[in-house]
């Protein structure tokens, strides 16, 4: 999820009169703790098994990016409905999306429904294509695609790195998320900070050690309990919370009273429980922005290579909506919040609204359920931040180290390199979300959902069709990529005078409002067809192609994917 | 579990291309019409705003703006699986056409086998794990 994430940037217009004087210091909660030790444990456990499930006795090194970053391309239905539901719906957004309605609002929350919504027709259009090209080449990353399909390096290295970029201030989002947890629980009080970080600092050195040792497999099948723990809390508070707090229909009323409050600091309300008028192009064009962008992170294309026939992620298409109703009720929950008159209370005494759920969850629950709740979220984190990890390094292995590099690499010193690559991946988020700023992540993150929906041209095109020219596709790329990062900029929050203040401005020219990556995508699309339509007036020749159009087509029984013999294959099933 | 599927690009590494056959017989439009209706329904209804941006009328004290939206989410869910049997159908009937033509010979029964191995395979995806 992305463009989610622009909205903590604009949190402080929460209004700052309900900080109670709390100094912020937090006692340890500790039945809730124990649970939350206990299942990252058993998460710790399967983990480390992950790279015995389904690996026959000489594989289980994991020795080629196919076994260790993409399981094997043999995930089924089932298998693949956890794992994209736990690489697509992370902590962060479990943390961010509730944190958002309950400071502003309808807007800049619950845009995350239509969102996840419209996001499956697309998948279920695009990806069973980019499934068989993939499979028929052994392509592993979306730009292994592109320099298949487009000859070359210069484009597919762009779309590599602007994978990477994209994807780096997601995974230490994962570790903000994480740490909203963390605080709640009471850890981070203390008065050394090596102390207060080091939670935070084992549960990631734990994630790379399995990562390292099971690859996708891992996460694959932690998120498994993890969903299923995310479902149980949610059930169970939308169950209970509401009958607690008088119903939806005051809780409805408390939200309404709160964001209809005018803030003193901008003069304005804090937000709406229904969107007006003027906001409707900035919703409907974030979630359909949002939506089209998700399918594009190099994570979210990991879980679709790994899936073992081309239906497989039509399949999820039909049933994976059903994470979207989940998380259209975890937002609400910020809503329940403001009626319960929750108290996020961060570690510095300021109110910090990404605590919202958590410490609604430790203040209304029995603390062994909190535990369980808040252990969803945290090992939410691990989830999408493995994955991440992974495709991120199989993008360094393969589209700069072999393409630019070492063009003869072995798969097996492939396997390698991505393995040590995940780690560094890994530290590299960790020292980020510990040395920096918060809100450089945030900024970084709301930059990348941008930058990551510039690649949806030459992707999604090139499913389709050889008719664009490469470096017109290069040159709108570029242009979508810098107007996109010049807009957000210049997006000032009002309240405290900072850029990057959200993600959403008006069309050049114009006073519609709209999500710039949709403006800055159009404005790619456009360069680049008009790109084509010169360089072919002036005859200039584009022709490499390593694919074929029936490549796009094929699925796992037909002949020239299928390297596994018949009696193994019998064997198997 | 199957050995890792061999081979980058072709070119790439300097081996020879394939010989590109047909691995799908020839395409129907009306079941790609209509799917491509339903997908479409799906990734537009939810997107026009000003049918759902009001408070009443009320469903359990939640405003219609919340509840339409989760609502969709069955509907969206429903015309996916609509579309995706009419692909399946389609795209098995494609396939059989080119396995017929393969398999052709007197005593073997190409599209039989072809819809039995099918069923397998959704068997087992369907079992999750092996």
């Amino acid at each position: 999820m992305n463009a989610v994430l622009a909205l903590p940037a604009s949190l402080s217009l929460a209004t700052p009169a309900d900080v109670p004087d709390a100094g912020g210091h937090r006692s340890i909660a500790g039945g809730a703790l124990v649970v939350v030790i206990l299942l990252f444990l058993v998460v710790a456990a399967i983990g480390f098994l992950a790279s015995r499930w389904r690996t026959s006795s000489e594989e289980r090194g994991l020795h080629s990016l196919d076994e260790w970053g993409l399981g094997g391309r043999g995930f089924g239905s089932w298998v693949t409905w956890f794992l994209l539901g736990g690489d697509l719906y992370t902590a962060y957004t479990f943390v961010a999306v509730p944190a958002a309605m309950w400071a502003t609002g309808a807007v800049s929350g619950f845009f995350a429904v239509p969102y996840t919504i419209v996001l499956y027709p697309i998948v279920f259009i695009l990806m069973s294509r980019l499934w068989s090209v993939s499979r028929s080449h052994g392509y592993v990353t979306p730009a292994d695609f592109v320099g298949g399909r487009y000859g070359g390096k210069v484009l597919s290295t762009a779309i590599a790195v602007t994978g990477i970029v994209a994807t780096m201030p997601y995974i230490a989002l994962q570790l903000v998320g994480m740490k909203a947890v963390l605080t709640v629980l009471g850890l981070g009080s203390g008065s050394n900070s090596f102390v207060n970080d080091l939670p935070l600092i084992i549960a990631f050195v734990v994630l790379a050690a399995y990562t390292y040792t099971g690859g996708l497999r891992a996460p694959a099948l932690i998120a498994v309990v993890k969903d299923l723990l995310i479902y149980l809390a949610i059930v169970v508070a939308v169950i209970y919370l509401p009958s607690k707090f008088g119903g939806w229909g005051s809780i409805f009323g408390a939200a309404d009273h709160k964001l209809s409050t005018t803030n003193p600091a901008t003069g304005k309300p804090a937000g709406a429980l229904i969107p007006g008028a003027t906001s409707f192009n900035a919703y409907w064009t974030l979630a359909l922005g949002s939506a089209m962008a998700l399918f594009m992170y190099p994570h979210s294309i990991t879980g679709v290579l790994a899936t073992k026939s081309r239906n497989t992620i039509r399949r999820n298409a039909v049933v994976l909506p059903l994470y979207s109703l989940m998380l259209g009720f975890l937002a609400l929950l910020g809503y329940v919040a403001i009626k319960a008159g929750t108290m996020p209370v961060d570690t510095n005494g300021k109110i910090n609204a990404q605590l919202v759920v958590p410490q609604l969850f430790l203040d209304s629950f029995p603390s062994w359920f909190a535990g369980v709740a808040l252990a969803a979220i945290a090992i939410g984190a691990l989830v999408p931040a493995a994955i991440m990890s992974i495709a991120a390094s199989n993008l360094f292995t393969r589209n700069i180290y072999r393409d630019l590099i070492k063009p003869d690499v072995t798969p097996r010193t492939e396997a390698k390199i991505s393995k040590l690559v995940s780690l560094l991946v890994k530290v590299g988020a960790l020292v980020f979300v510990l040395g920096m700023d918060q809100s450089s992540a945030i900024n970084l993150q709301l930059l990348g959902g941008i930058w990551i929906l510039q690649t949806f041209p030459a992707i999604v095109a090139g499913l389709y069709t050889r008719w664009f020219n490469k470096w017109a596709l290069l040159v709108g790329w570029a242009a979508g990529m810098v107007y996109g990062t010049i807009a957000a900029y210049d997006v000032v929050n009002p309240a405290t005078g900072k850029h990057f203040g959200g993600s959403i401005a008006a069309i050049p020219g114009t006073h519609t409002t709209v999500y710039i990556g949709v403006t800055a995508f159009v404005l790619n699309a456009v360069v680049a067809t008009v790109g084509t339509l010169v360089l072919r007036a002036f005859k200039v020749k584009d022709t490499a192609d390593s694919t074929r159009s029936t490549d796009y087509e094929v699925d796992e029984d037909d002949v020239r994917v299928q390297p596994v013999p018949e009696e193994l294959r019998a064997e198997l099933s | 579990m199957p050995q890792p599927v061999p081979s980058p690009d072709a070119p790439r590494h300097g081996g020879a291309l394939r010989p590109d056959t047909p691995v799908r017989g020839p395409a129907r439009p009306g079941p790609y019409v209509a799917a491509g209706v339903l997908v479409a329904i799906g990734i537009v209804l939810p997107l026009v705003v000003p049918i759902y941006a009001r408070h009443d009328p009320e469903l359990a004290g939640m405003p219609f703006f919340y509840w339409y939206q989760l609502l969709w989410v069955f509907i969206d869910a429903g015309l996916l699986f609509v579309a995706y049997t009419l692909m399946r159908k389609e795209d098995r009937r494609r396939r059989d056409v080119v396995r017929a033509a393969q398999g052709s010979g007197p005593g073997s029964h190409p599209p039989r086998h072809a819809a039995a191995t099918d069923a397998a395979g959704d068997a087992t995806e369907d079992g999750g794990a092996r």
